[in-house]
């Protein structure tokens, strides 16, 4: 028997379902196939969740999140997920140096402030680095700068100059030179087309700059940068 | 033209509804004074589980009480959580336990300045040690050892309540699953203590207040206990709030007076909050507790860093902030957040966007709602809660 406040009580929404594996971008699948079981991770700029809560049900991973828009964070903790509301210019500097196993920037970097203090931040705070990114050198947003005379859309980079959030993007050669001057090591890095399907090619070649549409770099601090670190006791 | 012209003596709290529980050992206060013996009032809804896990601490504000869920005893009206707790509710009566002590100090029952000194046979009034919001949450952690719960699964509150859950997390937080502080600090801010002393000197001004043994007298500082309430009551609201509840309208007439009447439905508005606070609270209780408000700062008991507050362990945070808050504004709970970063706890941080100012966390607040509801969910779920059980 429920009592009239309790019927008022369950008009409010209850908690959504997550959403299903089968849903995921296809570069978050990547990203999670990327990710071991049971390991600490923080994705910056985790959107609605999707990846987060992909990892904590099927990884059982410890799985924390950043958020800029407070209805992805709202979404996001109605899911029972980890995540605060904030960006990665402003909220990476009080984490801890290793305090994660992998820190997940998934389409990000180019919306940031300040992106090689945000590369850094992900090499301190976490012992692996996930970056993927819209690639600027893709031949068909090169052709369409070069035909139309235009900034370039597509389904990736879908806002017109004046209202766009990727402030600062790069071309796949961009990042890998900022990579090596941060002295972060690319442990394996991955070419999408533009359907989303992976494309054996090297990243510091040129093809890869000209027929991926986006990157997915897995990085470690270097050696150099890696000797000041100071493990984080939990 | 006075706000109040005959002053009310409180109801005796005998027959109030409740569980009380006498402490005969004596609290060690961090004024360096004990007391003891004391009584803690206090309530509780839904049923505790055989496995003593689905107890939720519910932490009271600063003119709240044990009464979240079932009506006031004295002014009849619906308890003061009842948005959030209650059978199928976000803080569901049907799954958890819901425990809720009147605070140290306080005036519902529980020992405070108002209540009989055995020492002298009367009321302590100024007599009464000073407390903290440690000293409160020491008694509450009393009471959750003698209702024989090792682990509470959630300790949650608004405003002085999340001081308290900050304070249990930071001492106790073997002993707290999830912690949830909505609208709150790690510590009161200059212009919070500011206020306080605004209603404290208004209360103190009141010649019925008798340097604060009106009881003994027979008269109650009613007057500079509803002027405490006014002020107070401002910084609860938003200007935004304020405007679209009032603005300038006037109050049951066409013109204004050239008097100081209650030309406008803001002052009326304000007088009715000063004149009906008086009938439930206690003058001495407001000057002490907010004085535990007003020494709180969880950073300066651990050497001035707050990361330090929580480096021991720490339970799983879902802190809570409103946009229009401007008594404790979203600024502090970040402040908490890159705190509890830093020690890379488990927290999640959510701004919701209102323009109910501080009070937005008792009244109706959908994504409060659901942001509760999906957290508690998600930890339930992680602290093996059954959905239902019997």
């Amino acid at each position: 028997m429920r009592t009239a406040a309790a019927l008022r009580l369950a008009a409010d929404a209850p908690p959504e379902a997550a959403p299903a594996p089968g849903e995921l971008r296809s570069d978050l699948r990547l990203i999670a196939d990327m990710i071991d079981p049971n390991s600490r991770v923080l994705d910056i700029g985790c959107g609605d969740g999707a990846l987060l809560a992909y990892l904590a049900r099927d990884k059982a991973v410890d799985a924390r999140g950043i958020e800029l828009s407070q209805s992805g964070v709202n979404a996001c903790v109605r899911h029972g997920l980890s995540v605060i509301q904030g960006d990665a210019d402003r909220d990476l500097d009080a984490f801890p140096d290793g305090a994660f196993d992998v820190v997940v920037l998934s389409q990000t970097l180019q919306a940031t402030r300040q992106p090689r203090h945000v590369l850094e931040a992900l090499l301190r705070i976490g012992e692996r680095a996930i970056v993927s990114f819209p690639n600027f050198g893709f031949w068909r947003i090169r052709l369409s700068l070069l035909c139309r005379g235009r900034m370039p859309m597509s389904p990736l980079l879908n806002n017109p100059w004046y209202d766009t959030p990727n402030i600062h993007l790069c071309t796949i050669r961009d990042f890998v030179a900022l990579c090596d001057e941060l002295g972060a090591r690319i442990e394996r890095s991955l070419s999408l087309d533009r359907h989303g399907r992976t494309i054996a090619l090297d990243p510091r070649g040129s093809l890869a700059n000209l027929f991926a549409e986006q990157g997915i770099f897995v990085l470690a601090a270097g050696v150099a940068a890696a000797s000041g670190k100071r493990r984080m006791a939990r | 033209m006075s706000i109040l012209t005959v002053p009310r003596l409180r109801r005796s709290g005998r027959d109030w509804p409740g569980h009380r529980l006498v402490v005969a050992d004596e609290l060690p206060l961090d004024c360096g004074a004990a007391l003891g013996p004391f009584t803690i009032a206090y309530q509780t809804y839904g049923r505790l589980n055989p496995e003593r896990s689905n107890a939720i601490l519910v932490c009271h504000a600063l003119t709240g009480d044990q009464y979240v869920a079932d009506p006031h005893p004295i002014t009849g009206h619906p308890g003061w959580w009842t948005t959030l707790a209650g059978p199928g509710g976000v803080l569901d009566t049907e799954r958890y336990f819901l425990i809720c002590a009147n605070v140290l100090g306080g005036c519902m029952g529980t020992t405070g300045p108002r209540e009989i000194n055995a020492a002298t046979g009367e009321a302590w009034a100024l007599d009464f040690p000073v407390i903290t919001i440690h000293d409160i949450v020491r008694a509450q952690k009393l009471l959750v050892d003698r209702l024989g719960i090792e682990e509470l699964f959630c300790v949650i509150g608004g405003s002085m309540g999340g001081m308290q859950v900050l304070q249990w997390a930071s001492s106790y937080p073997d002993r707290v699953f999830a912690a949830v502080p909505i609208a709150a600090a790690a510590r009161h801010s200059a212009q919070n203590i500011a206020f306080h002393e605004v209603g404290r000197q208004a209360i103190m001004a009141d010649p019925d207040w008798c340097g604060g043994r009106y009881l003994k007298e027979g008269r109650n500082p009613s007057r500079g206990l509803a002027v405490a309430r006014m002020a107070a009551h401002i910084t609860y609201l938003s200007e935004a709030a304020l405007h679209r509840k009032f603005g300038r309208n006037l109050q049951d007439r066409n013109q204004i007076t050239y008097g100081f009447d209650a030309d406008f439905q803001v002052e009326s508005y304000l007088r009715h909050q000063g004149s009906t606070f008086v009938d439930r609270f206690d003058a001495n209780s407001y000057l002490y507790i907010t004085r535990a408000m007003d020494y709180f700062d969880l950073a300066a008991e651990h050497g001035g860093s707050l990361p330090a507050a929580f480096a021991r362990r720490q339970p799983r945070f879902c802190i809570i902030s409103f946009t229009s808050d401007w008594l404790f504004p979203t600024s502090e709970s970040r402040a908490l957040v890159h705190a509890l970063n830093a020690v890379a706890a488990n927290v999640s941080f959510v701004e919701i966007e209102t323009d109910k100012g501080h009070d937005a966390f008792l009244l109706h607040e959908p994504e409060l709602f659901a942001t509760l509801r999906g957290f508690l969910t998600g930890c339930a779920e992680q602290r093996g809660l059954p959905r239902f059980w019997t």
